[in-house]
Formats: C-alpha cells, structure tokens, sequence
C-alpha cells in the first residue's frame, strides 16, 4: 500500500523532472541561437546566415603583380553581430584568395578561427573624435600562415587586405592586431611583423601605387 | 763608559755635520713657461660613405622557398656578395652584416648598420611572388632628429632620407627597364636601422609586353638588378657629398 505522503513525493518529483527538462531545452536552444549569431561555424555559418539581411561590402583583394588592392563589391548576408560580421568578412576576403585566377592565391579552407573586440587603447582619432574606437584582435588560422607565401611584398599585402577591409566596413575598427591559433607570434610567413599592433585607419590612407601601402605603428 | 758616551756623541755630531753640508747643485737652466707641443694640423676628414648589405635570413631562417628547393637565405647571400664586388669596384665602402650562412638576431644586424652610421643601408630579400624588385620603407611615421632614439623606433628620424633613397632606387630600376612596386612594410630590423634604409626585395620577372620571363635565379636579371642599384647609389653618393 503506496501512502499518500509517498504518491505527493512522487508526483513532485515527476513535476521538477519536467520542469527542469524544459529549462535544459531552452537554455540549449538559446546557447545554440548565440552560436548562429556568432557564426561560430564558417564557412558553414556562411551558409548558415542567409537568413541575415544582405548587406553591400567592400573587399580589398590584394593584386601580387603590382602590389596593388583591388576593390570588390559583394551583396552577402551579415549577422548582426559585429564579431561574427568581422568573421564573415574576413571569410568572403579568403573565398576571393581561393577564387580560381586569384591575384593573390592562397589555397587556405578556413583562415581565421575568430575576431574580437577591445576598446581601443590611445583611441583619441587625429580628428579628435576617437569615442568608441576598437581595436580588432584578428585570430588567424595555424593554416593560414602555413598557406601564405613567404615574401615582405605578399605577407604584407594579406595584412593590409584584412585590415583595411575591416576598416572600410567596420569603421569604429581603427587598429588590428593579429594572432595565429591563438598566440602571438613574430611574423606571418617569415616577413611581416605580427607583434605590433596596426592603425588599420593609416593603412588604409598611405600613399602609394596600392594607395594602402602600409601601416603606422 | 765615559768613553761610549763620547763615541756616541761624537757619532751624533758627525750625523749633524753631515746633513747640513750642502751638496754640490748643478747648474739648472733657467726656468722655461712650458708650451704646449705643437699639434699638427688634422686635415679635413669629410664623413665615410658606407653602404651597409644585409643579407636577410641565415642558418636556421632559411626565409623563403623560391623553387626548385632554393631557399630565400642562399639567394640573399648570393646578391649581397655581388652586389659588395660592384660595389668595391665602384669605389664604395661596404660594411656586411653577415657574410656566411649563420644566424643572426636581428638586434645584431642593426647594430652592425648602426655602429658602421652607413651613408645608406640596403636589407636585401627574395621571394617567389609578384614581379620585378619591390621597394619597402619602413611603415614608421617620419618625425625629427632627437638626442636619443628609441631602439623599436629609431628609424623614424631617418625615414625621409629612406624615401629619397628608395626614390633614386626606383628610378634607377626603371630605368634599366625592371618592374618596381613601391610600399611600407613593418619588417625587422627596419625600424631600428639608423641610417637611410631600403629593403629591396626580388621577384622573378613575369613575361608581358617588354619584359622577358626570368626567375630570381637568373644571373643575367641579378646583374641588371645589382648595376641598377650600384647605379643609384652611386647617384647617392654624390648627391650626399653636397
């Protein structure tokens, strides 16, 4: 014979289970939103964020020949997140390195694992109007590093191209300082120094046969 | 001991005697006010024109794979050498940061080029992309001469110098008809370099219109390279001298 103390522990048990249940579901429902926002996954997340609004970018494609970049106009779909954005851009950027006839090849799937925010440090802009300036941290990909050609002229024109794309669309983003896996490290491929932190904002502006011929320290 | 007492006393007068004698002088010559020795006259030694080679990478940096497993380090080292022969030729001094296949910091190098305060410093790279010979300054902003510089930004006092030297660079280049791309690059040890600098990088030659396919290898294309730079820096030379 069940008491009726027993059936009510029962029963309130029964109810939690389902309570918690449901909880767990929404929270991995929620987690799974954020990382679709984040495009934690690209180039799938390329994919993956067509249901975004598209948006008109400009990419900065590097021409090896005469150290030139090249500006492409691409309609794609962007998060709205800004990180992820910064991602999808940088994606586009390495799909046109890819491209067949590139004039930069690089045959690299994926190259950059994330991009982060910081607050910019000394973010004052000459023009005074330095409020809510940031600095990317651009993690590249191990692979990345491996695929580029090992070269001052090449090397440098990989940075300028990701910097000043980031700056044309994301133009709060006035300095980029870049990692490989995660850790800093001395240069790209050999040449171009990744210790430094770059004024993407200046190299967008140095003069040149590229008209982004480099970049301030 | 009466008698003691008197050789004493005797021995002590004879002391006394002794010490107050006068000791027989020399004549001294009259005192002279001394003058300093006279100096002979330095003749005017105008500043050294010294051109500093860096021949970039080195032992364990092989820098670079150009092709057909030739390594950046090897190509450098090869140009550096060639370009000290015209060089010398030409009448130029030449200070070289390494002239074997080892490694070097690049903290030695600078200090190299710094302490032999070159007329103009050239850091000498290979690569196996683009066209032609590329041009780089340091990507520093230009400011003015101070007391002290700091060792991450020395080049910033220099950089204008550096990009009249890369100007004669270029045109000498272009004018023994190779390819030249101009830019600013954050590469060590540029910015620390206290002296005119140029990094000049060569790329193979793509075949077009007026250009003849050659690979970085090519002894013929180095020559043209070489004399072109000798040219220009002769050109420095000369123009440093007024």
């Amino acid at each position: 014979m069940i008491s009726t103390l027993q059936k009510s522990i029962f029963f309130a048990m029964l109810v939690a289970s389902v309570v918690m249940a449901a909880f767990l579901i929404r929270l991995r429902n929620r987690a799974e939103d954020r990382l679709q926002a984040q495009g934690a996954a690209a180039p799938a997340a390329l994919g993956e964020s067509a249901g975004n609004p598209t948006r008109v970018v400009t990419l900065y494609v590097p021409n090896d020949l005469d150290d030139s970049l090249t500006t492409v106009e691409r309609n794609i779909p962007l998060p709205v997140d800004e990180n992820a954005q910064a991602r999808v851009l940088l994606e586009n950027l390495m799909e046109a390195y890819r491209a067949p006839g590139s004039t930069h090849p690089m045959n690299v799937a994926t190259g950059v694992n994330d991009v982060y925010f910081l607050a910019a440090p000394q973010g004052k802009g000459q023009d005074g109007t330095g409020d809510g300036e940031q600095m990317a941290v651009v993690d590249l990909n191990g692979a990345l590093a491996v695929a580029q050609p090992s070269g001052i002229e090449p090397e440098t024109l990989t940075l300028l191209s990701m910097m000043v794309t980031l700056h044309a669309n994301l133009p709060r983003v006035t300095q980029v300082h870049f990692l490989v896996d995660g850790q800093p490290r001395e240069t790209l491929a050999g040449h171009a120094d990744l210790t430094r932190t770059y004024l993407a904002a200046d190299a967008e502006r140095q003069p040149g046969p590229s008209g982004a011929g480099g970049a301030g320290r | 001991m009466r008698w003691i007492e008197a050789v004493a006393l005797g021995v002590a007068w004879l002391a006394g005697w002794a010490q107050q004698t006068p000791q027989p002088q020399l004549p001294r010559a009259p005192a002279v006010p001394s003058i300093p020795a006279p100096v002979a006259p330095v003749p005017f030694q105008p500043p050294r024109f010294v051109v500093v080679l860096d021949a970039a990478h080195g032992g364990s940096d092989t820098g670079a794979r150009i092709g057909g497993g030739i390594l950046e380090k090897d190509i450098t080292l090869g140009l550096s050498a060639r370009l000290r022969s015209t060089l010398h030729a030409h009448g130029i001094e030449v200070v070289t940061t390494r002239q074997a296949d080892m490694d070097l910091l690049p903290v030695s190098r600078a200090e190299t080029a710094n302490r032999a305060q070159g007329a103009a410093c050239l850091v000498i790279h290979a690569t196996a992309t683009g066209s032609g010979v590329h041009l780089f300054t340091s990507s520093l902003s230009a400011t003015g001469n101070a007391r002290f510089l700091a060792w991450q930004t020395a080049q910033s006092a220099y950089v204008t110098q550096s990009l009249k030297l890369e100007s004669e660079i270029d045109s000498a280049l272009a004018h023994a008809e190779i390819p030249v791309s101009l830019g600013r690059a954050s590469v060590e040890p540029m910015d620390s370099m206290t002296c005119p600098e140029v990094a000049v990088e060569m790329a193979p030659l793509v075949g077009g219109h007026v250009t003849e396919a050659r690979p970085v290898t090519d002894a013929g294309y180095q020559k043209s390279v070489v004399d072109a730079v000798t040219a220009a820096l002769e050109q420095w030379r000369s123009d440093w001298k007024q």
